[in-house]
């Protein structure tokens, strides 16, 4: 068991960052417009999360990946569908609303508690693994109060890579500003680490790995807890998403200088 | 190995996977193959005959891959009887499915041509002149004719407008619960395979691997799946069921000759909007004669709008976006389209030879199911319902060959399943549709005639014309527009196309008088921007192209390039050295390319070829 790791994965599900995203304000607050419409996909930084402790089991015999996710049941189901052909690991699915527009600290209290009940855990060996942002509703500080909730002290956010030492300490890469990373080195485990986009591309379906991952997948929906996020009173004044803005003109035969120039001075607008 | 089989060096080793039924393509076909066997496994928990005999003491073992990136990603706003569906969920509630709604109203309008662009024959002017004349005493307002009835064989009175897309999440939803069938999208099927004639299962595409099929970064050969029984229900551009026919040819006098494109978009209505939920037009006319279109308004202000481009539009540079673009200008529709926004767009072929174009629906191992087996209805203009009924067919014939022991021979698929589909209504609606459209290639006014003659005497009269290879229904660029155009305006634009200027179809359209559109950057925008805003194109890393000419030589002497014009994503343009090229990451696997494209190096099959594929679109709203 030298060197293997307990590695959680906190990954949820979001629409397809491809969608067209529209917040309306429903009954229970914010909400995206349609959003039981859109696809789901597994969110994209905490995916190379998963891609990435997939990738260190697989280096450290005797490790074990766990994804804990929260979702409408249906919704999860289906991200299954595709998530699960890329690498093994077991599904530990929370029963959840719909939204990104929930209470950070609501939604990490659900998190702690259920990874604090996943049998057989060792605590001694875990890293728990989540994206550092979202595609599209990033609170920014979800991860972080999931690891103070279960004491995890040592927590590193927007991390692109991790080195694991013969002596069981590792070394971390953090994004700093200046496209530079901060290189930390943490004794060992337990350790919290927030992935940025990691360095692994997306793995390969796989039906194999598929067929293996839907053993537990299905049994984990069945008995997936129900939970209600307790927003404490809270109340939104606004949300928003990131902007897109889209200026299209037919043209032809333009210098690429211009074509440049044109294009700082619309960023800079 | 036939010539659309991706050829692999015979070193590579491949895992390989037995399962007791593998399944191809999840559309509303093997939505009612796998509701209803699930069904059957589940009936009686522990029988025999369910168990597997791949993984013994399991159930059987099912899977199901589907090239999409998702089960949502089906593209079609769709009006369905819903017949048989109905028959498989009696308890349906429509509201349970995102965007159903019951059939509330139902009309047929026929479009007057508003700009005097449209390719109208005299006939059809004098038609449309009388129309004009006697506006005070027609129903004609906007430039449309509302006819004074829907011919019962198009009526869809207590059916249900759906989103396909929508549908098939609600149908793969209520599937995995069961635990009984695994659903496997984002991943395509590269071709059956075969033991002599016998399929005994399918490969899986190649992934890590360049745009020429050669191995790449992190390179993972296409898995071989082994079966005892294949079910083939990818459609009708799909790499299997294609595969299948290259292999075993077609049944006697049959052939695939009748195509169209259905493009569409899902459109947010302006919130005054009057229409209702469940209102379902059919409309015909404009933007050319041959080009028919709906719109169907969906709950929550949501409407579907398309048109469909058949084959034999003879004319070598339609251009299904654009056409669609002028079809929603017409003054009947813009007035509740107009401020409306693009929520969703995308593209279909439809396969629309019915009994005509039927390849074989079962062999040893395998059995088709589906819009690729020849399926859809062209008289009632109706292919889900009946796809769904040969899925569950199919179904009921396999519970019935396990329980009897009997293997999933030819015979055996025969007498159970093929003798199923003939003794049902959906057979008895092919046979009646089998000749209602042989007289469109001939002209807009033969088609119709025949249709009426078809549709009015249940197939018993009609006309029996042979409709030619969808290649030879096109004509040559330069004899097309002669009425129309001097041969120095053609040249030009040949010209400016092949300088990298204006697209040909763009300049052919606007010197036979088509106005420019005029966006609004909301409904009317650019094709490239309908990619992002409707249709949210993207492909997977490491596959292989999946449109190839097969020719290159046979490109560089076209003069049509119809496949670029027709290219519903524009991933086809003009390449260098006259051999246009393939964009994969546009590509919304319509396969129109398929049959848009004049040359043909066997005088059969065009020169084109469309292999499996990852990717498309990413839209659940269509």
């Amino acid at each position: 068991m030298a060197n293997s790791f307990h590695i959680v994965v906190c990954a949820s599900i979001v629409p397809d960052p491809l969608q067209t995203l529209e917040p309306i304000t429903g009954p229970t607050g914010p909400g995206l417009k349609s959003e039981m419409n859109l696809p789901a996909v597994l969110d994209p930084w905490a995916a190379c999360a998963l891609y990435e402790a997939a990738s260190l089991a697989t280096k450290h015999p005797g490790s074990k990946v766990w994804l804990v996710s929260m979702g409408p049941k249906a919704k999860l189901q289906q991200v299954m569908m595709t998530v699960a052909q890329k690498v093994p690991f077991e599904l530990v699915a929370v029963d959840g609303p719909i939204g990104g527009f929930t209470d950070a600290h609501a939604t990490a209290a659900v998190l702690a508690e259920t990874i604090a009940a996943i049998p057989g855990l060792d605590r001694e060996h875990l890293l728990l693994f989540g994206g550092w942002e979202s595609a599209s509703r990033g609170a920014g500080v979800t991860m972080q109060i999931i690891g103070e909730r279960l004491e995890i002290t040592d927590q590193f956010q927007g991390v692109d890579q991790i080195t694991i030492n013969n002596d069981g300490s590792f070394t971390i890469l953090e994004r700093v500003e200046g496209g530079k990373h901060q290189v930390s080195t943490c004794a060992g485990t337990p350790a919290l680490l927030g992935w940025a986009t990691g360095e692994l591309p997306e793995p390969r379906n796989n039906p194999q790995v598929g067929m293996a991952n839907m053993r537990g997948v299905m049994p984990a929906l069945q008995k997936a807890k129900s939970a209600k996020l307790d927003a404490n009173g809270l109340s939104y004044v606004s949300v928003s998403l990131p902007k897109q803005r889209r200026e299209t003109r037919l043209v032809k035969d333009m210098p690429e200088d211009e074509i440049a120039r044109e294009i700082v001075q619309w960023i800079a607008e | 190995m036939s010539e659309a089989t991706p050829e692999f060096p015979q070193e590579i080793e491949r895992q390989e996977m037995v399962v007791d039924i593998a399944c191809v393509g999840f559309g509303p076909a093997m939505g009612g193959f796998l509701t209803t066997l699930t069904r059957e496994m589940a009936a009686n928990p522990g029988e025999v005959a369910m168990e597997s005999k791949a993984a013994p003491g399991m159930p059987l073992q099912v899977l199901c891959y589907e090239r999409a990136d998702d089960i949502s990603a089906g593209v079609s706003g769709v009006v369905t009887r819903g017949k048989a569906i109905r028959e498989s969920f009696p308890e349906l509630n429509p509201s349970e499915i995102p965007m159903a709604v019951p059939v509330k109203q139902e009309k047929v309008l026929y479009l007057l041509d508003p700009i005097g662009a449209s390719r109208r024959g005299f006939i059809l002017r004098a038609g449309d002149a009388a129309i004009r004349a006697l506006r005070s005493l027609l129903p004609v307002e906007h430039d449309a004719l509302d006819l004074p009835f829907t011919p019962e064989f198009l009526q869809k009175h207590g059916g249900l407008l759906m989103s396909v897309g929508q549908f098939n999440q609600w149908v793969g939803g209520h599937l995995m619960t069961t635990g009984l069938a695994q659903v496997w999208p984002g991943t395509p099927v590269s071709t059956a395979l075969f033991d002599g004639k016998a399929v005994v299962g399918v490969r899986l595409a190649d992934q890590g691997v360049d745009r020429q099929g050669n191995p790449d970064a992190c390179y993972m050969p296409g898995m071989d799946v082994r079966a005892q029984l294949t079910v083939v229900g990818d459609g009708p551009v799909g790499a299997v069921g294609r595969s299948i026919n290259e292999k075993l040819g077609m049944p006697n006098g049959h052939a695939q000759h009748e195509w169209a494109v259905g493009m569409k978009i899902a459109v947010e209505l302006p919130e005054d909007t009057p229409l209702e939920a469940g209102t379902v037009w059919h409309m015909f006319g404009y933007p050319e004669p041959e080009i028919f279109g709906f719109l169907y308004v969906h709950p929550d202000r949501l409407a579907s709008v398309g048109i469909f481009v058949p084959s034999w539009l003879a004319n070598p540079t339609r251009s299904s976006y654009r056409y669609l673009q002028h079809f929603m200008e017409h003054p009947y529709l813009w007035r509740y389209l107009k401020d409306g926004t693009m929520r969703s767009w995308g593209a279909k072929s439809l396969q629309e030879s019915g009994l005509s174009g039927e390849p074989f629906l079962a062999g040893d191992g395998f059995a088709r199911i589906g819009e690729g087996s020849g399926s859809t209805n062209m008289l009632t203009g109706s292919g889900v319902d009946e796809a769904w009924a040969t899925g569950v067919q199919l179904a009921e014939a396999v519970a019935e060959l396990l329980r009897a022991g009997k293997p999933f021979s030819r015979e055996n698929l025969e007498a159970a399943y093929v003798q199923r589909r003939r003794a049902s209504w959906v057979n008895r609606g092919a046979e009646a549709a089998k000749n209602a459209r042989t007289g469109f290639h001939i002209g807009m006014g033969h088609g119709l005639a025949g249709m009426a003659v078809a549709g009015l005497t249940s197939g018993k009269l009609s006309l029996n014309r042979k409709i030619p290879p969808a290649h030879k229904q096109i004509d040559k660029l330069k004899k097309f527009y002669s009425a129309r155009l001097k041969p120095e305006q053609i040249q030009k634009a040949i010209s400016d196309a092949a300088a990298g200027g204006r697209s040909l179809h763009d300049a052919l359209m606007n010197a036979c008088g088509w106005p420019e559109i005029e966006y609004d950057g909301k409904l009317l925008v650019p094709h490239q921007d309908a990619l992002l805003m409707g249709g949210k194109v993207q492909a997977a890393s490491g596959f292989a192209d999946h449109v190839i000419f097969r020719n290159p030589q046979l490109c560089v002497t076209c003069e049509e390039r119809t496949c670029i014009a027709m290219c519903s994503g524009q991933a086809i343009t003009q390449g260098e050295g006259s051999v246009p090229a393939f964009d994969r990451e546009k590509c919304v696997h319509c396969g129109a390319c398929l049959w848009n494209c004049t040359q043909s190096p066997d005088g059969e099959n065009s020169n084109i070829e469309f292999r499996a594929g990852a990717g498309g679109l990413h839209s659940a709203e269509n």
